[in-house]
């Protein structure tokens, strides 16, 4: 699984004044603590509060960029913003995100194309987020031919079926999980597939539980992605012996700690 | 029609023993047009320090002349038969076989590395006891010239690893043709230092028509699992072929079918990804070595 380390996140009160200080320290130590539990990349987000996030987006790439080559997920919902980023990246990028909405497709799509970056396709729109699997379904198409329109590989695109919080959505949950097989038979090569993971336990008393047993029904869909907390040992460990039940490690003893060598 | 091609995620350990390197691939077996197969498998002559009572006449014939000699013996394989590796099994340090004390069988492997240059591996003589005593004095005695010291089990690894690990050679995990305990090892063996890249695995193979399939599967398993980014299971492979290939009771029967009986036991093991063939017969090797060029000539 590719897992995104969702920690430096401007909504985060240590990172968020960390932004405001310049602290590079305290972002480059979220940076490697991640990749030390196991991110392959790391989401870069400098949060809704920020004043300046064209500004803050630069200086978290490059303070991250000093201490790591892993890729780097540009979060905002801002295109500008995404394209401030790239303008100083130089470790490999995946952009993080655009919507169904045309106007993003426009603007990201061939800027995805342009910088060799993945690309995360969440499946909303202007009209808000979805309600049920068909309409996921519907919006993942859209993603998926604006892609193919401008010839930007299929298998580059990481589609995300959104996420909502178990306490809000209890009904949709199944929906979310039988959306990602579908994503995959849209096109040839098929999507990617990612979650926003943390969001399905928003608000609830048992987080780290509710995310990782979410995670390994996902998994067992043909999830390929998530963004999440690498720092949670428990929810690494039960994304790592999901893998294994579906058989894409083998066995031994020391299995656990056989993936962590990678 | 576009031919479908893998994508693999990561390739085999570059081992290096002595200057030859093995290993390295980054597809399965042959696929010449899908990923790069930088260095050939490589066939290693064995070499015993004392003469081998169990050796079918036809065997024993090659070498008669050098038994009681083992570095005549070995002189022989690299003049005669032109050998570029040598395995040297110390057989003698085994209580029942001679009982030679480590400091001889490290005299051994001193004179040996002395008078000849080329990649040599070293292996104990199967009594735990004693090759925790036996593989150490090697090791010590062949500093520095990075040799391929066995074999590591599961049940006796810590010393024989510390030894190898100390002298810079590179170490055999053995396992019983399981993967699961083939990967398990590597990561024990890995915990106490020593670099994956200094591992080769021996998966323990059976002769032709003794389960030479089933080592085949477990090879292929394997090597599928490190090209798909299982790195303690990236490590190249060992195959002891001669040792099985002449246990065969068909291969004992007569001259001709023993050698065919271990040419036809390398043959499959090279298509499963073996990466040492450590054989006997030199007719054997000489075939075994023409089937190599063969796949390599493009």
């Amino acid at each position: 699984m590719f897992i995104i380390g969702e920690l430096i996140n401007g909504m985060y009160p240590n990172i968020d004044k960390a932004i405001k200080a310049k602290d590079k320290s305290v972002i480059q130590s979220c940076a490697l603590q991640q990749v030390k539990a196991g991110a392959d990349a790391l989401d870069i987000n400098c949060g809704p509060a920020s004043r300046q996030p064209v500004a803050d987006m630069q200086w978290l790439v490059q303070t991250v960029q000093e201490v790591t080559d892993k890729p780097l997920s540009l979060d905002s919902s801002k295109p500008q913003v995404i394209e401030a980023g790239l303008g100083v990246i130089k470790n490999k990028v995946i952009i993080n995100s655009t919507t169904a909405d045309p106007q993003k497709l426009q603007i990201l799509v061939p800027l995805a194309k342009q910088h060799q970056a993945k690309l995360i396709g969440i499946t909303i729109s202007n009209k808000g987020i979805p309600q049920n699997k068909d309409q996921r379904l519907e919006l993942a198409a859209n993603i998926v031919a604006a892609c193919l329109e401008q010839a930007f590989p299929t298998e580059d695109l990481y589609l995300d079926p959104i996420v909502m919080p178990v306490n809000v959505a209890q009904a949709q949950m199944r929906d979310i999980i039988e959306s990602i097989r579908e994503f995959k038979i849209i096109s040839e090569p098929a999507p990617q597939t990612i979650v926003g993971l943390s969001n399905v336990s928003q608000g609830t008393s048992v987080r780290s539980l509710i995310n990782r047993t979410f995670l390994t029904m996902a998994l067992a869909f043909g999830l390929e992605a998530a963004i999440l907390d690498p720092l949670d040992r428990e929810l690494m460990d039960a994304a790592i012996t999901a893998e294994l039940i579906l058989n894409k490690q083998i066995y031994c003893d020391s299995y656990l700690d056989a993936y962590r060598k990678r | 029609m576009e031919p479908v091609l893998e994508k693999w995620q990561q390739e085999v350990s570059v081992v290096t023993i002595g200057t030859l390197k093995i290993g390295g691939q980054k597809t399965l077996p042959y696929l010449f047009t899908e990923g790069p197969i930088p260095n050939k498998p490589v066939i290693a002559f064995e070499v015993w320090d004392i003469a081998p009572a169990d050796w079918p006449e036809e065997l024993q014939k090659n070498y008669q002349d050098v038994f009681s000699h083992t570095i005549a013996w070995a002189e022989k394989c690299v003049r005669q038969y032109k050998a570029g590796m040598l395995c040297l099994r110390l057989q003698g340090a085994h209580p029942d076989f001679g009982n030679k004390s480590a400091e001889e069988e490290a005299e051994l492997v001193a004179e040996l590395l002395k008078r000849m240059n080329l990649p040599l591996i070293i292996l104990g003589c199967g009594d735990d006891e004693k090759d925790n005593l036996v593989i150490p004095a090697c090791c010590e005695a062949a500093k520095d010239k990075r040799c391929l010291v066995g074999s590591a089990v599961q049940d006796n690894y810590k010393t024989i690893a510390a030894a190898v690990s100390a002298d810079g050679h590179n170490i055999i995990a053995e396992s019983p043709i399981d993967v699961n305990i083939a990967k398990q090892l590597n990561i024990l063996i890995s915990d106490l230092g020593l670099a994956l890249e200094k591992i080769v695995i021996n998966p323990t193979i059976g002769a032709l028509g003794y389960g030479l399939e089933y080592a085949y599967s477990i090879m292929e398993r394997a090597r599928l699992a490190a090209l798909s980014g299982d790195k303690p299971l990236a490590s190249p492979f060992i195959c002891f072929v001669g040792q099985e290939a002449w246990r065969a009771k068909e291969a004992k029967a007569d001259a001709a079918a023993g050698i065919m009986w271990e040419v036809l036991t390398a043959a499959p093991l090279i298509q499963a990804g073996a990466d040492i063939l450590v054989m006997r017969h030199p007719k054997a090797i000489e075939k075994v070595n023409q089937y190599i060029d063969n796949l390599f000539r493009r």
